[in-house]
């Protein structure tokens, strides 16, 4: 195995590129070159310390710290899937739902792919939790920030459509079919697409890294054929998790549409 | 006999109604004023304290189901879930009968949901809650978007469903109708508090 190993004049050389968006925000005054300089600050900072995270994660394999490591990225992703929605529930059920969804789905398949295909001892070795993990979750997280923001405004544009089957005594079951199987639909869609242009739209980025690390593509590539049924399997049980337990709360025990337990994000 | 004691919610004040079957009570008062709250209340569609009951049996002694397939709410916004406007009916060839009643093409059961006017819209889901047969019809604005003509129709079917023993709630901003449809019984909303009209007119 041999790669080229970068310095750090490489990167900043690449950084200048970052020159053709500020110019171009400039000469449109499109007013994102803030932005554009805190998020590129953000990004070196905040990838920067992962690497250094890692780093002594990986030197100490230590299974509390992979746990704790794990629920970190786990409670950020609730917040990152909670800012995508335009409406969501009031109180903790609103970071809860999507959270929890997200702890139960990735963590399940995370465990299925580290006590099967990996053969790591020890099985918790955050050198291949943590990133296995990593990318479920991003993937899970978009499925379930996607499912519930389609679930929670459907169900609040559709409020007529869904009390007038309700009034007509329809279960709130039937009431809510076609907002949910929307919303499931929307959560599993980005897999789907990402499944079917894998390979011929875009190399997927880890196999892309591999392959720059100096790993047979034929390696690499089946590396990324796992990774992407976990990914599947993890946003199915994200959306269906999440979407359940988001029709379970809209409505009580008298089968009323509980809209009132909904906010709607500022801004 | 529906009776209503003391059901409130926010900002209805608390309101007791008798409503023997076969009879019809009439609501005015402006919009906002919590007419709408009041029906959605006693369907069960909003969490409200007090007690509801047909029959002398507690609507919280059954299913919320079976409620409201008795006590049945058509909103003054109709709502629909399908394309077709015969996939919203149980028994589409009972409630294509009853099109023709109420100044409808029957033909109308096989459109589109998408190519209905307003009105159009309102007397269908007028058909499609009576089709049920409810116990009690309580209805918000009922020809709201009809015209004289529609709406007499409408008021003819109403009559012959009283005459059969349902009884009705009616949401009108119409007095003439209020007049019309419950000479002995009418109430009128203020600001969430319900009183009964005076005889004096």
């Amino acid at each position: 195995m041999s790669y080229e190993a970068l310095d750090y004049y490489d990167i900043g050389l690449a950084a200048l590129l970052l020159g053709i968006n500020a110019a171009l925000s400039i000469v449109y005054k499109l007013g994102v070159a803030k932005r554009l300089l805190i998020a590129a600050a953000r990004m070196v900072v905040q990838l920067s310390l992962v690497g250094l995270v890692l780093h002594a994660l990986f030197e100490t394999v230590s299974p509390w710290l992979t746990l704790l490591v794990a629920l970190i990225m786990i409670a950020f992703a609730g917040r990152e899937s909670m800012a995508r929605q335009d409406r969501r529930f009031a109180g903790l059920w609103g970071y809860g739902l999507g959270t929890g969804s997200m702890f139960a789905a990735a963590g399940i398949v995370t465990l299925f792919a580290l006590a099967t295909q990996f053969h790591a001892t020890p099985w918790y070795d955050p050198r291949y939790a943590i990133p296995v993990l990593g990318m479920i979750l991003g993937n899970t997280m978009t499925g379930v920030s996607l499912g519930l923001d389609r679930l929670l405004s459907e169900a609040a544009n559709g409020r007529n459509a869904i009390e007038a089957r309700l009034a007509l005594g329809h279960s709130f079951r039937d009431a809510i079919q076609v907002p949910r199987r929307s919303a499931m639909r929307a959560g599993l869609i980005p897999t789907v697409n990402g499944m079917a242009a894998a390979g011929l739209v875009s190399l997927p980025g880890m196999m892309t890294g591999q392959i720059l690390a100096g790993v047979e593509p034929i390696e690499a590539v089946k590396y990324q054929l796992l990774i992407m049924f976990l990914i599947a399997g993890g946003t199915a049980l994200g959306v269906f998790a999440s979407v359940s337990f988001g029709v379970t709360r809209l409505t009580d025990g008298r089968q009323r549409l509980r809209l009132d337990r909904l906010i709607t994000s500022e801004g | 006999m529906l009776v209503v004691e003391n059901i409130a919610r926010k900002p209805l004040e608390p309101v007791s109604l008798e409503v023997p079957d076969g009879t019809c009570i009439a609501i005015s008062g402006k919009s906002g004023s919590g007419k709408s709250l009041l029906l959605r209340a006693i369907a069960d569609l909003d969490p409200a304290t007090g007690v509801v009951s047909l029959d002398g049996r507690s609507r919280n002694d059954m299913p919320a189901t079976e409620w409201r397939t008795k006590v049945t709410y058509v909103s003054a916004q109709s709502g629909w879930w399908y394309d077709r406007v015969g996939d919203h009916f149980e028994a589409p060839d009972i409630a294509a009968t009853y099109l023709k009643r109420v100044g409808l093409d029957p033909q109308a059961i096989d459109w589109a949901v998408s190519r209905l006017s307003t009105g159009e819209q309102q007397r269908l889901a007028f058909v499609r809650a009576i089709v049920q047969r409810p116990r009690v019809l309580l209805l918000d604005e009922p020809t709201s978007a009809l015209d004289p003509e529609a709406t007499a129709e409408l008021e003819g079917l109403m009559h012959e469903k009283l005459g059969a023993g349902t009884s009705i709630i009616l949401v009108s901003h119409d007095p003439k109708q209020a007049a019309r449809m419950a000479p002995e019984k009418q109430f009128v909303m203020e600001k969430g508090v319900l009183s009964e009209k005076g005889r004096a007119s």
